[in-house]
């Protein structure tokens, strides 16, 4: 099962759930996704120790898809 | 960040030997006033020490900047933080996980060099000198482990964009760095130039 998690307030929030061959899990995490987007959040997806790579699409494979606000110099 | 040019290596040891001559700059004119007084007459030695201590303590006051970046800020709900310490301690390894609990820091070996990120600003360890930056996630009301994550996700997906958009608020050695940081914090330090030295020298950077 893939998740879809936003870092905020409470820690995290999770978002959505979906399985690739499921598609209206499929259908329903990407309308979570665009929201996110839409909301000024950025989706990471994490492949591992030191390796990260931002996504303007849900990736349908991906274990965990996070979604992250911008940042900024203090 | 258009009107600023992305970071290299090239750039990163530019700016750090910017800094260094910086730092001679305000330290040799108070060297040479002490040395001069002395010179001219041994009584005007209490000056001369003024002047010492000038020199001396210029460049502290801006390690102290530095080393400030990485000190914790204020903590938030306790729940809220164990969640987040959960998510930063899976995006963490073991042992980086380990150094994170204890120092407050998160090590992460990058292409500029190796990487420390505390909740609202990150060390980066090149040999001998440290570069301090000035960076955070924009959502105020993160608990200080997803701060943490934010900037350790962004720095694995653009690590010259990372470097690019944070301030630097020091670049200068090591040692004056971790007199000033928390003890606590002076284990990561340590660590993480360990790592530097151990890594290969890299004549240019790749992206």
């Amino acid at each position: 099962m893939s998740k879809l998690i936003r870092m905020d307030h409470t820690g995290h929030s999770l978002l959505a759930e979906w399985t690739a061959t499921d598609e209206a899990s499929c259908r329903a995490a990407g309308e979570a996704f665009q929201r996110e987007l839409d909301d000024g959040y950025i989706a990471v997806v994490s492949e591992g120790e030191g390796h990260a790579t931002q996504v303007r699409e849900l990736p349908q494979d991906a274990d965990l898809v996070i979604m992250r606000r911008p940042i900024a110099g203090g | 960040m258009p009107w600023r040019p992305l970071v290299d290596a090239g750039s990163l040891r530019r700016r750090g030997q910017l800094w260094t001559a910086w730092t001679v700059v305000h330290i040799v004119p108070f060297v040479g006033v002490a040395v001069g007084l002395m010179l001219l007459n041994p009584l005007a030695a209490p000056v001369a020490f003024v002047a010492l201590a000038h020199a001396w303590l210029i460049p502290e006051l801006y390690a102290a900047r530095g080393a400030n970046v990485v000190r914790p800020k204020a903590a938030r709900a306790r729940s809220a933080e164990r969640r987040a310490q959960g998510l930063l301690g899976d995006l963490l390894g073991h042992d980086a996980r380990d150094l994170q609990q204890r120092s407050g820091l998160a090590l992460e070996r990058g292409e500029l060099g190796t990487w420390l990120v505390g909740e609202a600003g990150a060390l980066l360890v090149d040999g001998r000198r440290v570069y301090c930056y000035c960076v955070r996630a924009t959502d105020s009301a993160l608990p200080p482990s997803d701060r943490i994550a934010h900037l350790l996700l962004a720095l694995r997906s653009d690590e010259a964009g990372f470097a690019t958009v944070a301030n630097l608020a020091f670049a200068g050695a090591a040692w004056r760095v971790r007199r000033r940081l928390e003890k606590r914090a002076r284990e990561a330090l340590d660590v993480a130039r360990r790592q530097s030295v151990r890594r290969a020298p890299q004549p240019s950077m790749s992206r």
